[in-house]
């Protein structure tokens, strides 16, 4: 059943729709939301939101509960390949939790928390950006992690962070719906702009797998890996000093050591090497640039050290 | 006055970015000002080369009070000016959601940082700030309400309206609220246009300003009389949203009293031309913002009202 869950009239004979799917079979109530597309430029969830859907039409009978799909909850981005909502420049997950009388966007965004509010778990799927790829990966913040991290496990991804509370995140749809009680788990994987299809089916895995945990699967599912989890751990960020044409020669997943070369930033008129990037710390490289050009700032990679923060 | 390049940014194809701020008089850091930290802001970057212009006449006249200095920067973005971008020009980030920003983190971040650690520590911040929607603003002044502020401080600006903002998490990242973090008493001050330059308000802003600073005896400046002003918290103020989509056309103009039931506005349909929706004022008092574009979608934010 696709429903429309969130409407806004725009100016000329169009409205803005927010849509999902509801995918429901059996006795239980146990429900499942799977949201992506809140930024117009990230597209790896697209692909997954298919694939899943797709899968559940030819499984029906071994699903027990139900799947909520919401593909697109920033339509015209994802439309117009613009990453906020368009007309406003506005990022919509600093938008959150909205209001009832707020603003067109703030309204939207109250209808959605209220939708997906009280399911059991909601996979919030992102991409990075057009500028860094992501290894698959899930972010929690400290205060969230005791209650999420055992769903994060379940997922079939290779890393999920840890990271500290900041204030500004309080306006992002998984804050909300975890201040909310509703289990909400923070996807990044792949790259803006682009699907990669291993991620979207290692993803693919790991949602079986939680439904499998939930309860409300009882299809083959494939066995998962253990991500590595960064409590304990620092990550190290590499941005550029220079500008120029950044040219890496590390892949994702590799292990490095503080001071090993992981790439370049070169300029195109001059020829020359303008920036030499070494490994900032030991460790494993889980972020890397996509997009070639930077400024100095522009992050590079970021690297996850071990456990002890010392030796690989 | 001293023009003086605060930060700098290499860029791969363009010129070197060079904040560029204008010093006047010397001594302890009384005031600073900061233009457009968006490409758009050009009313912004407008006022603050106004104050520029005032500031040296006053220099000239030994009218900067001694041991105070006071720093203008027109414009921290005008690499999004120059190419008609509103926020950052590679990444689409925005500057002012950057502070107090970090010399070792992204582009914006790094920018935002060296432009901090460069108006950090006045006694005063002034910052000519914009609405993200399209639109018109009667002059006002406004501050955040960080528990750190001193509300009755907006009345030395001498316009109609102060008004208290309590931040957002989104606010949080602002230079105006960090400013208040580390101990500047920060006001943002709206001069109406943002993409346009409206002389009057220009004028309004300036005076504004130099009577601020004359209050504070940072100068000594003889401006037109001011309003006396009045201190509201902004979730007092009435916001009017459409509630039909098409073509808005606004019938009064802001800064005008108005009653309860008046008509503000219509809307109609962008094909037939019929009225689809009469905007009436639900209470009394003064237009202070004003939607500014043809086209209306629903729920939009098209009139505030001071009741």
């Amino acid at each position: 059943m696709i429903e429309t869950i969130a409407t806004a009239a725009l100016a000329v004979n169009e409205n803005l729709n927010i849509q999902k799917r509801r995918i429901a079979n059996g006795k239980s109530n146990r429900r499942l939301s799977l949201v992506t597309g809140t930024h117009g430029d990230e597209l790896e969830g697209q692909y997954l939101a298919y694939m899943i859907g797709s899968y559940l039409n030819e499984n029906i009978a071994m699903l027990d509960g139900i799947v909520d799909i919401y593909p697109a909850l920033n339509p015209m981005g994802i439309d117009s390949i613009t990453r906020g909502v368009p007309m406003f420049d506005l990022d919509m997950n600093r938008v959150f939790p909205g209001s009832k009388d707020g603003t067109m966007i703030e309204t939207l965004c109250a209808s959605i928390v209220d939708d997906i509010a009280g399911s059991d778990v909601c996979v919030d799927i992102h991409s990075s950006n057009i500028f860094l790829k992501e290894i698959p990966q899930i972010r929690m913040s400290v205060p969230t992690a005791p209650t999420l991290l055992p769903y994060a496990k379940m997922m079939n991804v290779d890393f999920v962070w840890i990271h500290e509370s900041a204030t500004v995140l309080e306006s992002t749809l998984a804050h909300t719906l975890n201040t909310r009680g509703t289990k909400t788990l923070v996807v990044e994987m792949g790259v803006g702009m682009r699907i990669t299809k291993e991620y979207c089916r290692q993803l693919f895995d790991g949602i079986l797998n939680l439904m499998k945990e939930l309860e409300m699967w009882s299809g083959e599912t494939a066995p998962v890996r253990e991500p590595i989890v960064s409590e304990g751990r620092e990550v190290g960020f590499v941005n550029s000093d220079a500008a120029g044409i950044f040219v890496s020669c590390v892949d994702f997943g590799d292990s490095v050591s503080k001071g090993d070369h992981i790439g370049d930033v070169v300029d195109p008129l001059s020829s020359a090497v303008v920036e030499k990037i070494d490994a900032v710390c030991n460790g494993m490289i889980f972020t890397l640039r996509e997009y070639p050009v930077v400024y100095g700032g522009s992050l590079l990679a970021r690297i996850l050290q071990p456990a002890s923060g010392g030796d690989k | 006055m001293k023009k003086k390049v605060l930060y700098s940014l290499k860029s791969p194809y363009r010129e070197q970015l060079d904040v560029i701020g204008f010093r006047f008089g010397h001594g302890k850091k009384s005031a600073a000002i900061v233009g457009a930290m968006r490409g758009n802001e050009v009313q912004q970057m407008y006022v603050c080369s106004r104050m520029v212009q005032e500031l040296k006449k006053l220099e000239a006249k030994g009218k900067i009070t001694e041991d105070c200095e006071i720093m203008v920067i027109p414009c921290v973005n005008y690499y999004s000016m120059n190419i008609g971008k509103r926020f950052w020009a590679m990444d689409n980030t925005d500057i002012n959601r950057m502070f107090p920003g970090y010399w070792q983190g992204e582009t914006t971040q790094r920018i935002a940082d060296g432009l901090f650690s460069k108006i950090q520590g006045y006694e005063y911040g002034i910052q000519l700030a914009s609405f993200y929607q399209v639109g018109n603003f009667l002059p006002h002044v406004k501050m955040m309400d960080t528990g750190f502020m001193q509300p009755d401080m907006m009345k030395d600006f001498g316009l109609e309206f102060g008004i208290l903002r309590k931040p957002r998490p989104y606010d949080t990242t602002t230079l105006n609220y960090n400013w208040q973090v580390w101990e500047t008493k920060a006001f943002s001050v709206y001069a109406n246009a943002t993409d346009d330059i409206d002389e009057n308000a220009a004028d309004e802003a300036v005076y504004a300003i130099l009577r601020f600073l004359d209050k504070q005896g940072i100068v000594s400046a003889n401006t037109p009389p001011g309003y006396i002003t009045k201190i509201i918290d902004e979730s007092k103020t009435k916001q009017i949203r459409s509630e039909a989509s098409g073509v808005f056309k606004s019938l009064i103009e802001i800064g005008k009293r108005v009653e309860r039931g008046d008509m503000l506005g219509v809307i109609s349909d962008p094909f037939e031309g019929e009225v689809v929706s009469e905007i009436r004022s639900p209470v009394s008092g003064t237009v202070y913002f004003e939607y500014h574009d043809p086209l209306i979608n629903s729920n939009t934010v098209c009139f505030k009202i001071i009741k």
